[in-house]
């Protein structure tokens, strides 16, 4: 049987590491954010429509989804 | 030179050709055949089994279509030496970075759940339980990639891609009509006219040609197997072959639901077996293998994608020539991806129709980012130099770029909403 304080042991030891392991990941998207903060690519008014289209057709995607599911709870 | 010397040297001149397409044949092969997936080929046992032959011209069609898109990531792969997930990070930004890779991982993870219940339902035919196919087939796959080789891994699964050829013998034995076949399958037709039920089916056979994971796996593949700048050409070989692999592969499953379940409405490929063992119980039990073999390949191909991605993105090691020890991460990626899919499979009362559903719908968001980043990444003559898009590329592609974004958007909404568009 393990007892209360072998619990809080437990929780002390993993929480911890459950701690460490999101803060090293949580570093590491920050790093990764940081190094591909700005676009390389050149940004020719070509590229950005089709950045800006595609865009507008992901928005448009995500509205679909959303009524999809506000009718499926309705 | 007479006739004699000539022929040798000729002969010489193919046996040196053959060596070394041999040698750089693989990503576009592997790729093109693993396309052929457990929902692929239901896709082609519901089409044979609802149209007959008569879509066979559509399917040819789509084989130009695949080579297209591929043959862009063979040249990226080359010249950048880049996956696709790193080069989107590099040359968009975070943003769509972070919306490329986490959509790919997502679609990955619930396409690899359908393999699974490809793979289930084909051995279950033969009696076995759904838990020990999960069980040997993780092993297996984890085998297969342990050797810290990329070399062999190709191999290894282009012996499995081989076993997806066994649909020919399978159509040999249900002795189809060729002349019916040349007829009705040929020449371009709409049976029926052109109603809204042909147009789905069309749209689900365009969505099971191109998918998201195999721009990002055969770019990633090119730079795992070290291709460069000079074997391109020899990359484009390795994709027209593989595109007429997947074509052969999908015509010939056409060919034998076509003749035996002409006039059936089919909504799997396990449901097209059991229908057609007792009509024909060895084209059963060979179109049991393929189906098995074809989430076999594609849970393999589709997990590496996923590996190669995270480590791309996270700057792990990640590549198949690493052992597991230099490569942790890279590895434990591909199994918690493969194990956690198995397990899904084994839920019971898993809304498995609704995964299935599900990723037609989420790799509709992502197809048309992959595409268009793609041609734009070609375009750019700073990273692809004299290797960028000609004239005629960008016709070709762009073309077909926007006919796969449309129709695929149709094929989405009309899942996500059926009846909207009136069929």
């Amino acid at each position: 049987m393990v007892g209360g304080r072998d619990m809080v042991e437990i929780e002390r030891i993993f929480g911890s590491r459950i701690g460490r392991v999101l803060e090293g990941l949580t570093d590491k998207i920050a790093e990764i954010n940081q190094r591909y903060a700005e676009p390389k690519i050149t940004m020719s008014p070509s590229v950005k429509l089709a950045l800006l289209l595609l865009r507008l057709y992901l928005v448009f995607l995500v509205l679909l989804l959303a009524y999809k599911f506000w009718t499926m709870l309705g | 030179m007479d006739f004699g010397s000539t022929f040798f040297y000729k002969y010489r001149r193919f046996v040196k050709a053959l060596k070394i397409y041999l040698l750089l044949a693989g990503p576009g092969l592997i790729v093109m055949i693993a396309d052929n997936d457990a929902g692929g080929i239901t896709t082609y046992a519901a089409t044979g089994a609802k149209y007959g032959y008569n879509l066979i011209w559509f399917l040819i069609l789509l084989g130009p279509v695949a080579y297209f898109v591929q043959e862009m990531t063979v040249r990226l792969g080359a010249v950048t030496k880049r996956g696709h997930a790193e080069a989107i990070f590099d040359a968009f930004g975070s943003f769509w970075g972070w919306f490329s890779f986490l959509d790919l991982a997502l679609v990955n993870w619930l396409t690899i759940i359908t393999e699974f219940i490809g793979m289930t339902a084909a051995l279950s035919i033969f009696g076995i339980p759904p838990v020990l196919t999960v069980i040997i087939v993780s092993l297996v796959m984890m085998g297969i990639v342990f050797s810290g080789r990329y070399w062999t891994w190709e191999k290894i699964t282009m012996v499995f891609c081989l076993i997806n050829l066994i649909y020919i013998p399978a159509t040999i034995l249900v002795h189809p009509s060729v002349s019916a076949i040349i007829h009705n399958g040929f020449i371009p037709n709409f049976p029926g006219g052109f109603t809204g039920e042909l147009f789905f089916f069309l749209m689900a056979n365009i969505g099971t040609t191109i998918a998201p994971w195999m721009i990002f796996f055969q770019q990633s593949a090119v730079v795992d197997k070290q291709i460069k700048e000079k074997d391109i050409p020899w990359g484009k070989v390795d994709t027209v072959v593989g595109s007429v692999f997947t074509v052969v592969v999908a015509v010939f499953v056409i060919i034998v639901t076509g003749t035996l379940l002409y006039g059936q409405n089919i909504n799997d490929a396990g449901a097209a077996i059991l229908a057609i063992i007792p009509v024909n119980s060895y084209a059963g039990v060979l179109l049991a293998i393929g189906l098995f073999d074809a989430g076999f390949l594609g849970a393999v191909c589709i997990a590496l994608t996923s590996s190669w991605a995270f480590g791309e993105v996270f700057g792990w090691a990640h590549s198949l020539n690493y052992k597991v020890k230099e490569a942790f991460w890279f590895y434990v990626m591909y199994f918690v991806g493969l194990i956690t899919a198995g397990c899904v499979v084994l839920i019971p009362r898993a809304p498995l129709v609704l995964i299935t559903l599900f990723v037609q719908v989420i790799a509709v968001t992502l197809l048309p980012a992959a595409l268009v980043f793609l041609i734009i990444l070609l375009n750019n003559e700073e990273i692809m130099g004299k290797y960028k898009n000609t004239l005629f590329d960008n016709i070709a592609n762009i073309s077909i770029v926007i006919c796969i974004i449309i129709l695929s958007t149709l094929f989405g909404i009309s899942t996500l909403f059926p009846g909207i568009l009136g069929w």
